[in-house]
């Protein structure tokens, strides 16, 4: 498909509606023929399978909210009336729990991957920004959705992530109880917390729409890093990418329907099978796995205010990615220092996720205060310096043509020797 | 693709698009089949489907309203004098023909769903100008049968599934 294709309507009834409502147009440039880089790899596959777990979530979820009530005193049983009672009850409870362990894993792939290609940077700002947005909304919609089931670690998990307002110096308290309704985690709280878990997902859809709407302005980045330069390096997305997306989805949704039938309360806390005591406190609260990481960085630091800004900042840092790492070139497959910087920041997030369910206490604390150090070090100070200091290896002139681009590449560098290979990546996708 | 060597055989990749399009569907239906059930009612509703109620204290004439699936129940022991008029009426040209005889178990003991068969609205006892129900809210007139006499009601008192347990209990549903 080239970029000069225009839609055109085949039948009476198309034309006559492509003039009132150029419904069909939008469709076919959006969906099938739009031009999409032809050497996109699987990881590029999570974008489609992130909107199906948005539209899993809000199906099930609709569902869910038929049969469970958010009070205080029927919440735990409305529960265990759906496990139970409702007819298939179980089925779609366990996929909505596990859909959000799915929604974070993919988004976290979606993230690292932007991180990888450099497909936050310029022309591609606000896509990277408005994918923040999301990120967030997902943070705080799988927060109070942690908290609808009233178990223990639904109410102390709130108890905890709410007092860290608190923190806020003179304004803390009022702000606290203005956001649980009262001086503690009760029934305004559930039933405010249910209020938002059930419009959240909308507003994410609503920003969905406006990421994608930015996508389709700049077109897709790609695995080299190199803009589009004419319609031989683009394929129509239909059928292309459209089987490509379906097949990593259904081997995705094989992962998933692991976790629904053969394991649905692996990723979840068995304490959360007990419901809320207010006056007893388990022994270890922990969050669900995908904040894990998150709460590390919160434990690491000594000082209360400090811990809760480093983990908000942890988030908030992303916002200014563009502008921290201005290297021009993109991709990490041409950048041999920050791919390494990289894959250990891979790492450090992990072993964040890992220290979060530990104890914060001895070599845990250590290891949480080291990951944290390098979490941020990585935004703000290895990618500027990279930036300016960084030879980036020999790139190809285009997505189609493998031959070194001698423009961007610094000849007296002596790194010419490895060029072919890399050309030769961009060669073999097809 | 197709059209370069087994033009003349398309049943082949036909097969595939059709098998393709059944596995899909079936997909769809079976992912759909939970979605759709969930809206039935749950075990705990149908755990409530059937309903026991002691009939021992109801005097000759008097009457007991029990709930099924939300729904009243009127339990009515009808006097002599009551069944022989039913049974006379019979013969009469009503709207909805029927045998007062087919409509109880046991003619003393009248049981009937208490909804009127126009707008679900519950009828009046004793009222009416058929010594039977009266519907309230658009005039059905019921006799002593539950069978609609006069007023927009299409049909008759619905005559719930029931068995006498023994001669004092009545299970419904």
């Amino acid at each position: 498909m080239n970029h000069d294709y225009q839609y055109t309507p085949k039948n009476g009834f198309s034309k006559w509606l492509d003039k009132r409502l150029p419904l069909m147009r939008f469709a076919d440039e959006n969906l099938l023929s739009f031009p999409t880089p032809k050497n996109l790899n699987y990881f590029y596959t999570f974008g489609f399978i992130l909107t199906m777990c948005l539209v899993t979530q809000i199906i099930t979820g609709i569902v869910l909210a038929m049969h469970y009530v958010p009070n205080t005193l029927l919440a735990f049983d409305s529960i265990e009336h759906i496990m139970r009672d409702v007819n298939y009850g179980w089925l779609i409870r366990y996929t909505h729990s596990n859909g959000a362990s799915m929604f974070f894993l993919a988004v976290f792939i979606h993230m690292f991957r932007g991180l990888y290609y450099g497909s936050y940077k310029e022309p591609r700002e606000i896509i990277w920004i408005l994918g923040v947005v999301i990120f967030l909304l997902m943070i705080i919609t799988g927060f109070m959705g942690y908290v609808l089931p009233w178990g223990q670690m639904s109410f102390w998990g709130a108890t905890v992530i709410t007092n860290l307002v608190a923190t806020i110096p003179i304004i803390g308290e009022p702000v606290l109880t203005l956001l649980l309704g009262g001086y503690s985690v009760d029934n305004p709280t559930l039933n405010r917390f249910f209020s938002l878990h059930y419009l959240l997902p909308f507003v994410i859809f609503g920003v969905v729409i406006l990421h994608i709407w930015a996508l389709h302005v700049t077109g897709n980045n790609n695995p080299t890093g190199i803009e589009v330069k004419d319609s031989k390096d683009t394929i129509s997305f239909h059928p292309y990418y459209t089987v490509k997306d379906l097949f990593a989805y259904i081997v995705f949704l094989l992962m998933f329907c692991y976790f629904i039938f053969y394991n649905p309360n692996i990723l979840g806390h068995p304490d959360n099978y007990i419901e809320a005591d207010p006056m007893l406190t388990p022994a270890h609260i922990v969050p669900e796995w995908y904040l894990l990481p998150f709460y590390a960085i919160l434990r690491a630091v000594p000082d209360k205010l400090m811990g809760v800004l480093l983990m908000f900042g942890s988030i908030v840092v992303l916002f200014f990615l563009p502008w921290l790492d201005t290297m021009k070139v993109k991709s990490a497959r041409y950048r041999p220092l920050y791919k390494i910087f990289f894959l250990l920041f891979v790492v450090s997030c992990l072993l964040l996720g890992y220290l979060g369910a530990k104890a914060p206490e001895g070599i845990y604390l250590f290891l949480s205060r080291v990951s944290t150090i390098y979490y941020f070090a990585f935004f703000l100070v290895i990618m500027p310096v990279l930036s300016r200091i960084e030879k980036p290896l020999p790139m190809p002139i285009g997505i189609s043509n493998p031959a070194i681009d001698s423009s961007v590449y610094d000849s007296g560098n002596g790194v010419a020797s490895g060029a072919p290979s890399y050309a030769m990546d961009s060669v073999n996708r097809h | 693709m197709t059209d370069t060597t087994d033009n003349q055989d398309p049943s082949r990749r036909d097969f595939l698009y059709i098998t393709t399009a059944v596995f899909g569907a079936t997909g769809a239906a079976s992912l759909a089949w939970p979605l759709i059930d969930q809206l039935n009612p749950s075990a705990s509703v149908s755990a409530l489907s059937s309903i026991e109620a002691d009939i021992s204290s109801i005097p000759e004439g008097g009457s007991l309203k029990v709930a099924w699936r939300g729904k009243p129940i009127f339990i009515r022991r009808r006097t002599k004098e009551e069944i022989e008029i039913a049974e006379m009426e019979d013969s009469l040209d009503l709207p909805h023909p029927e045998k007062d005889l087919d409509r109880v178990k046991n003619k003393e003991w009248l049981v009937v769903v208490g909804v009127c068969t126009h707008l679900g609205c519950i009828p009046i006892a004793d009222s009416g100008d058929f010594g039977g129900w009266f519907c309230p809210c658009h005039g059905s007139h019921y006799d002593i049968s539950g069978r609609i006499r006069k007023g927009p009601a299409p049909t008759n008192l619905e005559v719930p599934p029931y068995e006498f347990v023994n001669e004092n209990i009545i299970k419904i549903g």
